[in-house]
């Protein structure tokens, strides 16, 4: 029998904001353990939380990118739980009445993968192991996060992949969040069930909890699929349960059974107000909304012409697609943008997080003016490429490198002598080409370039070797 | 005629008939010496009480005005938190716990040079109507130390009842101000949930919690209210005083106020308490307020629901108390979740266990809408009733209590019918409402009997209104076996 892989997405997504969600302590990333802390964050005896309002602002910006509704009356309620990295013993979330529901993402087969719901919430501590201790660090206690939550709408491993790569450019396009999964800034959580292809009724799932790469998400549902499948087959049940995933092995695991499934007894949190999110409020935030991915996609693609593959790569950061849209400014082809920065510049970026950054040597206004100097002819594109990569290595603009002879071309009897020099020269290879080796004139036009330090254009050089060969 | 305690003391110090080193030392000997009969007191703070004093005394040599509440010896109830000075809410688990930052009701009265004297005894974690469930053991009642002093205000009613403090804060969330001076023949405001600040009120259940003033008299407690209820950035749910304060309009006529008595509040009431309200209501009648009698039957719902939404938010509140970053931690466990089971196992106590299951189980799946969610609703229908009875009244008068103060022992013994007694002061709770207890008259037993003035939202000017104006036309009588006498 065929099977049917069925996931949905718990994707945290910690906020950028400076300051915690319920207290003025900072946010920053790292810090010595327990510094980056007051009584409200670590949950001291009479203590109050006070509702960070750019929190709120945060999630309205990502439930819009995410094509959600807005919630005109929202709540905070308290998630009981007890667990030393949580120092009230509650989590301060939101259960019925988030602020954001039924958005989507659309992925590049068609498909829409609906987002239930967008929620905000505060991150817990963190446990540190060390010489048979545990020791708790609450510095990330406090942080805001919200909680994106998809329907099971994902059918596959590489749409999973699709929808995570779609989700982390829209955080960060909209600066709520740098979105970096190394650093738990972004962390998901898989429900995953199977059925036999065909069939509506969705099967037990179970949940890979705080997955922190795409790698190990594609890996540990495949991994996952299969496990679920084997047991169908050989006759067993698939019990409902929350794993872990070790790469090391690619294999997942119980992280506790049904015994000690939670009761989270949710009730609204006395210390909070109601957040009422006026209209107009709504229509600010989405105003202010930068174009988001998909939108640049769509324009790149259709309006400026790009390969689908080469506007994926410029608009998965924003700063690549506002260098690109810089640098092509005036110039006569995008394309020629587009080939510099994904075939020169992404080669001195060594990974995502200086690819997120883009802090390189080369201004995208000392691109644009490589560019103009092709569009008018001054310089060929073989002589553009080597300026850029003297560029990239020296951060000189293209007027400091290169000369006025550079960028004077090759005049039309230049070319006529060189041509002649090449043909002197290489006796040989004007007979055979003479005698029909097409080949051989390779070597005449290597001859004329190599003369004229690059300035000349191969293929009108081709050209007039092969009218004074045939005249002659 | 009563006269405020508060403006005496401040008269003196003004007038340098004694130093505020003097006066302070008094109360700190007399607060010595009743503390054993009364054990009002869990912590006495002389060296800070002295010190607060000496700055006053330096104001007043330099010929610097002072404040109304500048140098007046007070106290604080064991669960407000006051920084570098242990905050226990008289219970095992928060024994040694020294808060690191101040409450802000201290923190506002602290920047006006109160002496603080110490803090005082409560039922643990303000769960108790009698202070016995305090793990230092009850208050007493001054005015017979056979008989608790209430609660779970106790230690305060107890000390400024009992004259070793001028006057004090508690906390109510069921009656906890209110009940506990009703039982040691003082006043004692529960304000508008929202007028006074909860940042640093160690939380019993939250959306009932207020602080307010315990006070000798009327006039102290609006004093008091005036400089307390302030709005606070670190509170949501703070809002803070609406309108001129509370003093301005104290001794105000109170010709054609109406108030309101609902025969509900009287049902099941001892005979010699119902006697001393309608009684009461002659001297308002005499002072031209027109009585008006209603039915509120909605109040047979208010303690079902009380006890539902205050254990369910006492059992999320009181979570936090595991053993690892404060408090006491048990000894010999075997891994985390032992060590936190056998702490709060052995650092509550039987009351605070019993609400904290109670809430725990009114709150799981399964058990939520038939408890939870029913009495929230019935919480709709109570405030519904309360607002309006007040369209056809300005007050609502009632017991505070259906009785006098318990003897010793007894709320231990009789758990449930203890649960009953608070029939009187939840409502306002409830519904977040502003009430008043003031004295009016004595039982059979000889104990004071306390009656409750209840008002609108915000309308603390209102409620201290007539209750200054009965308590100008009432007899009053306090004990003089204990404390300092001016």
């Amino acid at each position: 029998m065929k099977y049917e892989l069925v996931a949905g997405f718990e994707t945290h997504v910690e906020l950028a904001t400076n300051t915690k969600i319920f207290c003025s302590c900072t946010t920053q990333f790292g810090g010595e353990p327990n510094t980056h802390c007051c009584p409200i964050c670590i949950g001291l005896p009479g203590t109050l939380p006070k509702l960070n309002k750019r929190v709120v602002e945060f999630a309205i910006r990502a439930g819009l990118a995410t094509n959600c509704e807005i919630a005109e009356i929202s709540k905070m309620d308290r998630k009981n739980y007890c667990y030393p990295d949580l120092p009230k013993a509650y989590q301060i979330s939101q259960y019925d009445k988030p602020l954001c529901e039924h958005g989507y993402i659309e992925l590049s087969n068609g498909r829409k993968i609906r987002i239930l719901r967008i929620h905000i919430e505060e991150d817990a501590g963190k446990l540190v192991h060390s010489r048979g201790s545990t020791m708790v660090d609450y510095n990330r206690g406090g942080v805001p996060l919200i909680e994106i939550v998809s329907e099971p709408d994902i059918r596959s491993a590489e749409e999973a992949r699709e929808y995570v790569e779609k989700l982390q450019p829209i955080m960060r396009y909209i600066g709520v969040s740098d979105c970096k999964m190394q650093e738990g800034s972004m962390r998901c959580d898989v429900n995953i069930s199977v059925r036999p292809a065909g069939s509506e009724k969705l099967g037990t799932r179970t949940e890979i909890k705080n997955m922190n790469s795409i790698t190990f998400i594609t890996k540990a549902m495949e991994y996952e699929f299969g496990r679920q499948v084997d047991l169908i087959e050989s006759g067993e049940q698939v019990v409902q349960e929350t794993l872990r995933y070790d790469d090391a092995t690619n294999t997942t695991s119980s992280m506790r059974g049904k015994e000690d499934a939670n009761d989270y007894r949710y009730f609204r949190d006395p210390d909070l107000v109601t957040i009422s999110v006026p209209r107009s409020k709504v229509e600010e935030i989405a105003a202010s909304l930068p174009e988001l991915p998909a939108q640049k996609l769509a324009r790149y693609t259709e309006e400026l012409g790009l390969p689908e593959k080469d506007a994926q790569l410029l608009i998965k950061y924003r700063k690549v697609a506002e260098y690109f849209e810089r640098a092509m400014e005036g110039t006569k082809n995008p394309k020629t943008a587009a080939n510099f920065i994904i075939g020169q510049i992404f080669r001195t970026v060594e990974n995502e997080a200086e690819k997120e950054a883009f802090d390189i040597r080369v201004s995208a206004e000392s691109l644009n003016e490589l560019i103009r100097l092709i569009d008018s002819g001054k310089i060929r594109m073989n002589i553009a490429k080597s300026t850029l990569d003297k560029m990239l290595e020296t951060g000189q603009k293209p007027s400091e490198l290169l000369s006025d002879s550079d960028m004077a071309g090759l005049s039309a009897e230049a070319l006529k002598e060189l041509c002649q020099q090449a043909v002197a020269a290489n006796p040989k290879a004007a007979a055979d080409y003479r005698s029909g080796k097409e080949k051989a004139i390779k070597a005449l036009v290597g001859f004329v370039m190599k003369n004229s330090r690059g300035q000349a254009d191969a293929a009108l050089a081709e050209q007039t070797l092969s009218a004074m060969i045939m005249e002659n | 005629m009563s006269e405020s305690v508060i403006s005496k003391l401040h008269t003196m110090l003004s007038s340098k008939q004694l130093s505020c080193q003097e006066l302070t030392e008094t109360y700190l000997s007399a607060a010595g010496r009743d503390n054993a009969a009364l054990n009002a007191y869990v912590t006495l703070t002389p060296e800070a009480a002295l010190a607060s004093a000496a700055a006053v005394d330096k104001k007043i040599a330099a010929g610097e005005s002072i404040g109304l509440l500048e140098g007046i010896p007070m106290t604080l109830k064991d669960n407000i938190s006051t920084e570098n000075i242990r905050t226990t809410c008289c219970s095992k688990i928060l024994e040694d716990y020294v808060p690191i930052y101040d409450a802000t009701v201290w923190k506002i009265l602290k920047a006006q040079n109160a002496v603080l004297l110490g803090k005082t005894n409560m039922d643990e974690f303000a769960m108790g109507s009698s202070c016995e469930t305090s793990y230092f053991g009850g208050a007493k009642n001054p005015h017979n130390i056979n008989h608790v002093a209430g609660g779970s205000s106790g230690g305060v009613a107890s000390a400024v009842g009992g004259r070793i403090a001028a006057y004090g804060l508690g906390s109510d969330t069921g009656g906890s101000i209110r009940q506990p001076a009703a039982f040691c023949g003082i006043v004692g405001l529960k304000p508008t949930y929202g007028a006074v600040s909860r940042y640093g009120l160690i939380a019993y259940a939250s959306s009932f919690d207020q602080i307010g003033p315990i006070t000798a008299t009327v006039e102290d407690a609006a004093i008091v209210y005036d400089a307390i209820s302030a709005y606070d950035a670190m509170d949501s749910t703070s809002q803070g005083r609406k309108g001129a304060p509370v003093c301005d309009s104290l001794k105000k006529d109170i010709r054609g106020m109406k108030i309101g008595i609902a025969d509900e509040y009287l049902d099941g009431v001892r005979e010699d308490v119902r006697k001393a309200v309608e009684q009461a209501a002659e001297v308002y009648r005499s002072l031209g307020a027109e009585i008006v009698r209603f039915r509120l039957p909605a109040l047979q719902y208010a303690l079902p629901v009380y006890y539902i939404l205050a254990c369910a938010e006492a059992s999320s509140n009181l979570g936090r108390y595991d053993g690892i970053r404060y408090g006491y931690k048990a000894d010999n466990y075997t891994d985390v979740n032992d060590m936190i089971k056998k702490t709060r196992s052995s650092g509550f106590g039987d009351e605070v266990k019993k609400r904290i299951l109670l809430g725990t189980y009114v709150l799981s799946s399964g058990y939520y809408d038939a408890y939870y969610k029913k009495a929230q609703n019935l919480r709709g229908t109570i405030v519904k009733a309360f607002r309006k009875a007040f369209e056809s009244c300005d007050v609502i008068l009632a017991p505070t209590v259906p009785m006098t103060a318990f003897e010793n022992g007894k709320a231990a013994s009789d758990p449930i019918e203890t649960y009953l007694t608070d029939i009187c002061t939840v409502p306002v709770n409830i519904c977040g409402l502003p009430a008043v207890s003031v004295p009016c008259g004595f039982g059979n037993d000889g104990l004071p009997i306390g009656m409750q003035l209840i008002g609108g939202s915000f309308c603390e000017s209102t409620i201290l209104n007539a209750a200054w104006q009965y308590e100008q036309a009432a007899d009053q009588y306090r004990p003089a076996g204990f404390g300092v006498t001016l």
